[in-house]
């Protein structure tokens, strides 16, 4: 008996390790979705039933110009490994140009994380409509799949 | 450098006699050697203490924000009345973009431009000198004398300006009313990017080392002529955006945080940079940034007084090659 238990402690350890590292390991990744274009997306990919990987969660947003660049920022800085952003096709913005600003400030925030070092597929763009339910399938097994190759993220990580 | 001084002072001695302007902001001698302190004059008789030299390092501009001009109040009015303010390329260049911005009208401000070849940097005087202690100077040949209690060293001028400097793009004021000393011809057109050969990894390492070292004493916010937000980000409490600590992700946070809010408006004055008590390499953030606005909308900030900052506006044909 109580070798048997203590087989089970071990392995438990053994596997409680291994999701910080190895193949058992599943990236955590923030969606932004504009209320108006990728959150129905990600909605109509779910009601058309159109597999893709469980690893995101979804923040609605009014519009991808609502995201300050703070909130990507501090998902990295709290431990998320990947970022997504997805706002409306440009000239489709519910609110007209919303989008338009979003691009400039995006640009550029990209640029610098880059530059600093971060991994240019922890932090990603997309622009989806409601009526991609595909093309955000699509979108979020890259983003996945970028994740996961690049592994845990370390840098930028708060450690206290 | 007399008669430039002498220059400045005729002209700012005109000004205020003439009743164009009710303030004159400038540098005056500071407590130290090398150290000079910004000063607000009224009065005719104190135009005489007004300096200019590779010791004035403050960004003037910085004392036109909302906040400050409430301070520069003229006796028994309501308002701060007329400025004149001693413009190098980089205080214009600010002033420009607080204008651009409506935080303060051209009209009550009289640009004085000056010539400026470049800001010493304590950092590499002290380094260069072991960190002794200077009771005198003396500028001759492109040469810095330093004298002190026991020593005698000269410096090469060129090796102990601030790197801003020696790549300063546009050496002379923007825009000005009245220009004291010759324009230097031979402005740079290229950004340099001292950063741009390392690998990701490298430039990680490097703003580790950087960002380390701040204490968080937000000298760099106080110092920049263009951070002048009445409650800034960093400082808010509900919600709180930025945990307080000197830890590493919070600091470096609010150091891209800052830089990000200065986007298309930083004029690279370097001012952020000379603030710094622990010496923090902004620049190649701050430069970075500066190549991109200018690679991708082609703006420059603080050149022109009509025009909209890039970060207010768009264009619908943006390049978005990073957006899938």
């Amino acid at each position: 008996m109580s070798t048997k238990k203590q087989e089970y402690k071990k392995t438990g350890a053994q596997e409680h390790k291994s999701t910080g590292t190895q193949e058992n390991w599943q990236p955590k990744i923030i969606a932004f979705l504009c209320n108006w274009c990728s959150y129905a997306g990600a909605d109509l990919a779910g009601v058309s039933r159109i597999q893709y990987p469980p690893n995101i969660r979804v923040i609605r947003v009014p519009c991808s110009g609502r995201i300050n660049p703070i909130f990507v920022l501090k998902c990295l800085q709290n431990g998320f490994d990947g970022v997504l952003v997805s706002g409306c096709h440009p000239g489709n913005c519910h609110y007209i140009s919303g989008n338009y600003y979003a691009r400039r400030k995006f640009a550029i925030l990209k640029t610098l994380l880059e530059f600093i070092g971060i991994e240019p597929g922890r932090v990603q763009f997309s622009w989806v409509s409601a009526g991609e339910g595909e093309k955000f399938a699509q979108v979020v097994e890259k983003v996945a799949d970028d994740v996961k190759k690049l592994g845990p993220a370390k840098r930028f990580v708060k450690r206290i | 450098m007399q008669s430039l001084e002498n220059e400045l002072k005729e002209c700012a001695r005109k000004l205020l006699t003439e009743k164009k302007v009710d303030l004159i902001i400038g540098y005056k001698k500071g407590a130290l050697p090398l150290r000079s302190t910004p000063c607000f004059i009224r009065e005719e008789k104190d135009v005489d203490s007004l300096i200019f030299d590779f010791t004035c390092s403050n960004n003037l501009a910085t004392y036109l924000q909302k906040s400050k001009l409430a301070e520069h109040r003229t006796p028994n009015t309501e308002n701060h009345g007329k400025i004149g303010i001693i413009a190098k390329a980089c205080d214009a260049r600010a002033i420009v973009q607080l204008i651009v911005e409506k935080q303060v009208k051209k009209e009550d401000i009289t640009l004085i431009g000056i010539a400026c070849t470049g800001i010493l940097d304590l950092k590499k005087v002290s380094d260069g000198l072991d960190g002794k202690e200077i009771l005198n100077y003396k500028l001759q040949n492109g040469e810095v004398l330093f004298q002190g209690k026991d020593f005698k060293k000269p410096l090469k001028l060129s090796d102990i300006l601030c790197d801003v400097c020696k790549t300063c793009l546009n050496p002379d004021p923007s825009v000005y009313d009245s220009f004291i000393g010759e324009p230097i011809s031979g402005a740079k057109t290229e950004i340099v990017d001292k950063l741009e050969g390392l690998s990701p990894d490298e430039r990680w390492e490097y703003f580790e080392r950087e960002i380390s070292k701040c204490i968080r004493c937000y000298a760099c916010r106080n110092a920049c002529p263009l951070c002048y937000c009445e409650e800034c980000v960093v400082d808010r409490t509900n919600p709180q955006w930025f945990g307080k600590s000197t830890e590493f992700s919070d600091t470096f946070t609010f150091h891209i945080t800052r830089m990000l809010d200065t986007a298309g408006r930083c004029v690279g004055c370097g001012a952020c940079i000379r603030a710094c008590p622990t010496h923090v390499d902004l620049a190649p953030l701050g430069i970075k940034i500066e190549k991109e606005i200018k690679e991708r909308f082609g703006y420059t900030a603080g050149l022109s007084l009509d025009v909209i900052p890039p970060m207010a506006t768009f264009d619908e044909d943006d390049k978005q090659e990073f957006i899938m």
